[in-house]
C-alpha cells in the first residue's frame, strides 16, 4: 500500500481540482457568449480542419469547383499582385541603394533585393494582400450563403457543403497563393531591375545573374513551404468564418472582416515561427 | 382512406436555442398522401419544426421518424438517403446567388438523380418551369428576379426531383392572390400526380383552405389544435378566429 500513498494523498486534491474546474466551467457556460467561446472556438476550428482533411480524401472530389476556385483566385488577385510585386522591388532597390553606395557595395544590390524579396517581402506582403482579397471574399461569400440558407439548401439536396464549398476553396488557396507569391517575387525582381536602371545602366541578363548569385536553395525552399502554409491558413480562416457565420445580414460583414483580421494576424505570427525554424536549420 | 400509414411521425419533439424554448413536446403525424397545413403565429417555431425533420437542426429531445427511420439518431449517410426523398422549400427561397436559374434547377437534379441524360435533364427543367409559369426565366440570375419569381423558381427547384415528401415553408407568402392560387393549385397537382405527402406551413388561409386535408395549429411551441379546416372555420377560439378574417 505504501507505494500508492502519494496517489491517495493526491486524490482529495484532485477532487478539489475537479470541483473548481466544474465551477469555472459552469460560470463559463453561464457567460457563454463571452468567455467559453474562446475554448469552444479553438475546439471548433480543430474539428473544422479535421473535417476538411477527411472530406479532401473521401470519394467524389469536386474537381470542377476546385479548378473554378483556382481560376477565380488567380483572376481576382493578379492585377493587384502584379502592381504590388513590381513596386515592392522598385522601392526596395531605390531605398537601399544610397546605403549600399556608402559602402561601395552597389554591386551587391541585386542579390540583396532578391534575397529579401524571396525570403520575406514577397511571401508576407503577398499573403497579406491575399488575406485581404481572397480571405475576405471567401468569408463574405460563404457567410452570405449561410445567412440566406443556401448552405442548408445544399445540404438537403444531398450535397455535402463542406465538400462542395469548403474543400475546393481551401485547396485552391493552398495551391494558388504560393504560385502568386512566386509570381510576385518574379515581378519584384523585374521592378528592382527597373529601379536599378534609374540611376545606372544594367542589362537584365547581368542584373539577373547578379541577383541569383546570392540566392540559395536554402532561401527558396523554406519560403515556398511557408507560402503553402500561408495559403492554407488564409483559406481555412476565410471558409471557417463564412461557414460559421451567425444569423442576420450583419453576420456577413462580421465574417468577412474577421476573416481578414485573423488571417493577416496568423500570417504574421506564422512568419515569425517560420523565421525561428529556418534560423535553427 | 383505409390503412393509411404515416410517413412522418414526430413524438415529444423539443428544441430550444439557449434558454429560449421554441418547441415544447410536439407530437404529430403526416399520413401518406395527405396535405397537412400547419398554421401558427410568427415565431412559434414552424420553420424550426421542419428543419428538425430534415436534420438541419438537431432536436434536444423526442423522436422524429421519417419512413420509419429515426432521423435524430441515424448516420450521415442514411440521413442523406432520406433527404433525397424529401423536398424542402425554404421560406427565404435560398436560391444559389452565383448560379443562373438553369444551374439552380440542375443542381439537385444532377446530384440526386445521377443517371439522367442531358436531354432528360433539359426536359425536366422545362417541365417544372412550365409548372411554375416561368419558362422565360431560364437564363436569368436570381438577383434579376422579383421576390415572387424567386419563390416560384425555388419551388420549381424543390419539386424537380419528384420528392415523396414535400415540406413547404410559406409557399405563398408575398405573392399576389392570383399567383397564390396558382401555387395552391400546383401543390394539389403535385399531391395528385406524384402521390406526395406534404406539410404546408402557411399564414395564408386561402392556401390552407384550398390545399389542406388536415390542419394543425401551433402556438407557443405546442400543438394548439388539430382537425379539418371546416372545424377551424367554425371555431369560436379567438386565436383561431384571428386567422380566419
Ligand atoms: N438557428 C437559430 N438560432 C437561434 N434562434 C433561432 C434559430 N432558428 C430559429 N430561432 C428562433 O426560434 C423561434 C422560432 O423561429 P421560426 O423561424 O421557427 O418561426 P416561424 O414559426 O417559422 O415564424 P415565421 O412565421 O415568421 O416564419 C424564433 O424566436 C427564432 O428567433
Ligand atoms: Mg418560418
Amino acid at each position: 500500500m505504501k507505494k500508492f500513498s502519494p496517489a491517495i494523498k493526491l486524490t482529495p486534491l484532485l477532487r478539489d481540482a475537479t470541483k473548481v474546474t466544474l465551477k469555472i466551467s459552469e460560470k463559463a457556460i453561464a457567460k457563454k457568449e463571452q468567455v467559453s467561446n474562446f475554448m469552444t472556438d479553438i475546439a471548433d476550428v480543430f474539428l473544422f480542419i479535421l473535417r476538411i482533411f477527411k472530406e479532401t480524401f473521401s470519394r467524389n472530389f469536386e474537381f470542377r469547383e476546385f479548378f473554378y476556385q483556382c481560376y477565380k483566385i488567380g483572376y481576382k488577385t493578379l492585377p493587384l499582385i502584379s502592381i504590388t510585386g513590381a513596386i515592392m522591388g522598385l522601392v526596395l532597390t531605390i531605398q537601399s541603394r544610397p546605403t549600399l553606395a556608402n559602402f561601395g557595395a552597389v554591386s551587391l544590390l541585386p542579390g540583396m533585393v532578391a534575397v529579401s524579396l524571396i525570403r520575406e517581402m514577397g511571401p508576407v506582403i503577398t499573403a497579406l494582400i491575399c488575406a485581404g482579397k481572397i480571405g475576405s471574399g471567401m468569408g463574405a461569400e460563404l457567410g452570405s450563403m449561410r445567412v440566406t440558407e443556401q448552405i442548408d439548401a445544399m445540404e438537403v439536396s444531398s450535397t455535402n457543403p463542406m465538400k462542395f464549398l469548403v474543400v475546393p476553396r481551401v485547396l485552391a488557396a493552398t495551391v494558388m497563393i504560393p504560385i502568386l507569391i512566386l509570381y510576385a517575387d518574379a515581378l519584384g525582381i523585374l521592378g528592382s531591375w527597373a529601379g536599378a536602371n534609374i540611376k545606372g545602366d544594367v542589362t537584365f541578363g547581368l542584373f539577373f545573374r547578379q541577383a541569383f548569385r546570392y540566392v540559395d536553395f536554402v532561401d527558396f525552399l523554406p519560403a515556398v513551404i511557408k507560402s503553402v502554409f500561408f495559403g492554407a491558413v488564409i483559406g481555412i480562416v476565410g471558409c471557417y468564418k463564412g461557414y460559421n457565420a451567425g444569423r442576420g445580414t450583419e453576420s456577413v460583414g462580421v465574417a468577412a472582416n474577421s476573416a481578414v483580421v485573423i488571417g493577416s494576424l496568423l500570417v504574421i505570427i506564422m512568419d515569425m515561427i517560420a523565421v525561428q525554424i529556418t534560423d535553427m536549420l | 382512406m383505409t390503412n393509411r400509414k404515416s410517413v412522418i411521425e414526430i413524438e415529444n419533439l423539443s428544441k430550444s436555442f439557449g434558454n429560449q424554448m421554441v418547441l415544447k413536446n410536439i407530437s404529430l403525424k403526416l399520413l401518406n398522401g395527405e396535405n397537412l397545413a400547419v398554421l401558427g403565429k410568427s415565431g412559434t417555431g414552424k420553420s424550426v419544426l421542419i428543419k428538425c425533420i430534415v436534420g438541419l437542426l438537431k432536436s434536444d429531445g423526442g423522436t422524429i421518424n421519417v419512413f420509419e427511420k429515426n432521423v435524430t439518431s441515424i448516420s450521415r449517410q442514411e440521413l442523406g438517403e432520406i433527404r433525397m426523398k424529401i423536398g424542402f422549400l425554404f421560406q427565404s427561397g435560398a436560391l444559389y446567388d452565383s448560379m443562373t436559374v438553369k444551374q439552380n434547377l440542375e443542381f439537385p437534379l444532377r446530384r440526386i438523380k445521377r443517371d439522367l441524360s442531358e436531354i432528360e435533364i433539359k426536359e425536366k427543367i422545362n417541365e417544372v418551369l412550365e409548372q411554375v409559369g416561368l419558362a422565360e426565366a431560364l437564363d436569368k440570375m436570381p438577383s434579376q428576379l422579383s421576390g415572387g419569381m424567386r419563390k416560384r423558381i425555388s419551388l420549381a427547384r424543390t419539386i424537380i426531383v419528384d420528392p415523396m415528401i414535400m415540406l413547404y415553408d410559406e409557399p405563398t407568402t408575398g405573392l399576389d392572390p392570383a399567383t397564390s392560387d396558382e401555387i395552391s393549385t400546383l401543390i394539389n397537382d403535385i399531391q395528385k400526380r406524384y402521390k406526395t405527402s406534404s406539410i404546408i406551413i402557411t399564414h395564408d388561409i386561402r392556401c390552407a383552405q384550398k390545399t389542406a386535408d388536415r390542419v394543425i395549429m401551433l402556438n407557443d411551441g405546442t400543438v394548439y389544435q388539430e382537425g379539418k379546416i371546416e372545424d377551424f372555420e367554425k371555431s369560436a377560439d379567438p386565436l383561431i378566429k384571428s386567422f380566419f378574417i
